[in-house]
């Protein structure tokens, strides 16, 4: 099997790119040399099955988490070759939305989305206010400003989580699996906001998941991630129509394949290694 | 057997090594991050009330009863050689240079250190540190900057009253329930008391305020397994915290008479 690279976002023009990224926690080697690259406004989904690093990755690409090695930059800036003060300015390029939403508990959902504008400094109340109303908004949400997030369900804490990532107007947005475990509608109706957003806000955006529709709905280009590489990266038309038995497996949601024997294998050898 | 035993030996020394090396990682972070901007005033005057005006009633009766018992067990002691007119003396030394520090802080890590690690445990294991870091907020900068900052200014204060407050509980017990001299016990009080045990104590109030609140903050920000991890997380807040104040405790004493 081999990483078919695609054109879409020739490496000078890349609005996110990592390089080589490789990542082990104890024994379990999670990245093993990752290698993307996103094109300013362009859409990539990461899809894989459960527990193949996908939101490690996805941390990666932000710099939550430090690779053991290989690089990752933005416009052209190597996260890791700045300091933390620099290294938090970069931040502000992105937005993120987690898996549960991670809203802050000990606020509203009002002051979580007003968060990261009122961080700044540089925004009247009244901005921030408008600003509040347009994204909740823009996730199909108005009137819930004053709830707390306990009081919310999956779906509402998941959108409201996209509202805050996209408050200060980010360049780059990355979705860390908006939509697993939620019903087959709020499924649909979290891929139509995530196209809204799009629509409006034109950023560069990543996304996790493991939704095959989903991810032909919203991606220019699919990748799938599994023993800590990208295994395969196309548009969505072709991704579908691949013969790449790994990709074939998980578009057809078998149990027997190369991305099941691959995963018995790398067990046994944790297995064996902890022995 | 030797080596399981040299096995657990290790293990102990490893947790130990790990634990101080994050105190003293994070003690860094919160140098490099406290004078920077933004202040968020509003929260540093949020962590003091929580720190400071909450723990009132529970350092006001920890004093009042060391105080009282103090008298109590000193008087019967010194009634045997004739030195009654000495308690005042003692309350009010071993108060201010010992026992209202150390007792405040005890009782203050268990009260607010656990609560720091809960909260900021928590917030790690529901990826809301990581969402903090994405929104380019340092946590360190906005979760543990506040609540060092209000631990340090709130334990001395904590503790000025609890010096009179355990001083007056003396008083009450030697005068009022023994019968001792009221003029005697007051002059005793004070002639034998210098400022410096005073500020003393209260140098050691604060620097236990940076030791309790760090700590606690340091074990919360790396917590990890879910629910579980928050529990332990907690609990070895206020183990490692109050054994880190009776260390330094020893430490400082010998350091500062």
């Amino acid at each position: 099997m081999t990483a078919a690279s695609r054109p879409g976002a020739s490496t000078e023009s890349a609005k996110l790119r990592a390089r080589n990224l490789r990542k082990s926690f104890g024994s379990h080697v999670v990245l093993d040399g990752v290698d993307l690259s996103i094109a300013t406004g362009e859409s990539l989904v990461i899809v894989g099955p459960s527990g193949t690093g996908k939101s490690v990755l996805l941390k990666h690409l932000i710099a939550l988490l430090r690779p053991d090695s290989g690089e990752v930059f933005v416009d052209g800036q190597n996260f890791w070759e700045l300091d933390g003060v620099e290294r938090n300015e970069l931040r502000k390029k992105f937005g993120m939305a987690f898996q549960e939403g991670a809203l802050f508990d000990s606020m509203n959902v009002y002051d979580n989305i007003a968060f990261p504008l009122r961080r700044t400094g540089r925004h009247t109340a009244a901005d921030v206010r408008a600003r509040v109303e347009q994204c909740l908004e823009l996730v199909q949400l108005p009137d819930i400003a004053a709830k707390r997030p306990a009081e919310l369900s999956g779906g509402m804490r998941r959108r409201v989580g996209f509202a805050r990532a996209i408050a200060h107007q980010p360049e780059i947005l990355l979705f860390d699996e908006p939509n697993t475990g939620l019903d087959p509608i709020m499924t649909d109706i979290i891929a139509d906001v995530i196209l809204g957003i799009r629509r409006q806000m034109e950023p560069t955006i990543v996304t996790i998941t493991h939704h095959i529709p989903s991810a032909r709905k919203i991606g220019d280009r699919l990748a799938l991630l599994f023993g800590g590489r990208i295994l395969f990266d196309a548009p969505p038309e072709e991704f579908m129509s691949s013969n790449d038995p790994a990709v074939r497996q998980f578009v057809e949601g078998r149990a027997e394949g190369p991305l099941t024997v691959e995963s018995e294998r790398a067990r046994r050898t944790t297995i064996s290694e902890a022995r | 057997m030797i080596v399981g035993f040299l096995e657990a030996v290790g293990r102990v020394i490893l947790r130990f090594l790990e634990q101080l090396g994050r105190f003293f990682s994070m003690l860094g972070r919160i140098l490099v991050w406290a004078p920077r901007p933004p202040y968020d005033v509003h929260e540093w005057f949020r962590q003091m009330v929580r720190v400071g005006v909450d723990s009132i009633p529970l350092v006001f009766l920890t004093t009042l009863f060391t105080g009282m018992v103090l008298a109590l067990q000193t008087y019967t002691g010194f009634a045997r050689f004739n030195a009654q007119s000495l308690v005042g003396a003692v309350v009010a030394l071993s108060l201010t240079r010992e026992l209202a520090p150390v007792l405040s802080a005890l009782m203050v890590s268990g009260r607010v250190g656990s609560a720091m690690a809960a909260e900021i445990g928590s917030m790690r294991v529901t990826e809301q540190i990581d969402a903090l870091e994405a929104l380019a907020t340092e946590p360190v900068q906005y979760l543990v900057v506040p609540r060092v900052i209000a631990s340090i200014l709130m334990l001395p204060l904590l503790v000025v009253m609890g010096d009179v407050v355990g001083m007056y509980g003396g008083y009450f017990v030697a005068v009022q329930l023994l019968g001792a001299n009221p003029v005697t016990y007051y002059d005793s009080s004070f002639e034998y008391l210098d400022m410096e045990d005073f500020t003393v104590g209260l140098v050691k109030a604060a620097v236990f305020g940076l030791i309790l609140s760090v700590v606690a903050c340091a074990r919360g920000y790396h917590t990890e397994g879910g629910a579980e991890g928050v529990g332990r997380a907690t609990t070895q807040a206020v183990v490692v915290g109050s054994l880190a104040i009776l260390l330094a405790d020893f430490f400082l004493t010998r350091l500062l008479f």
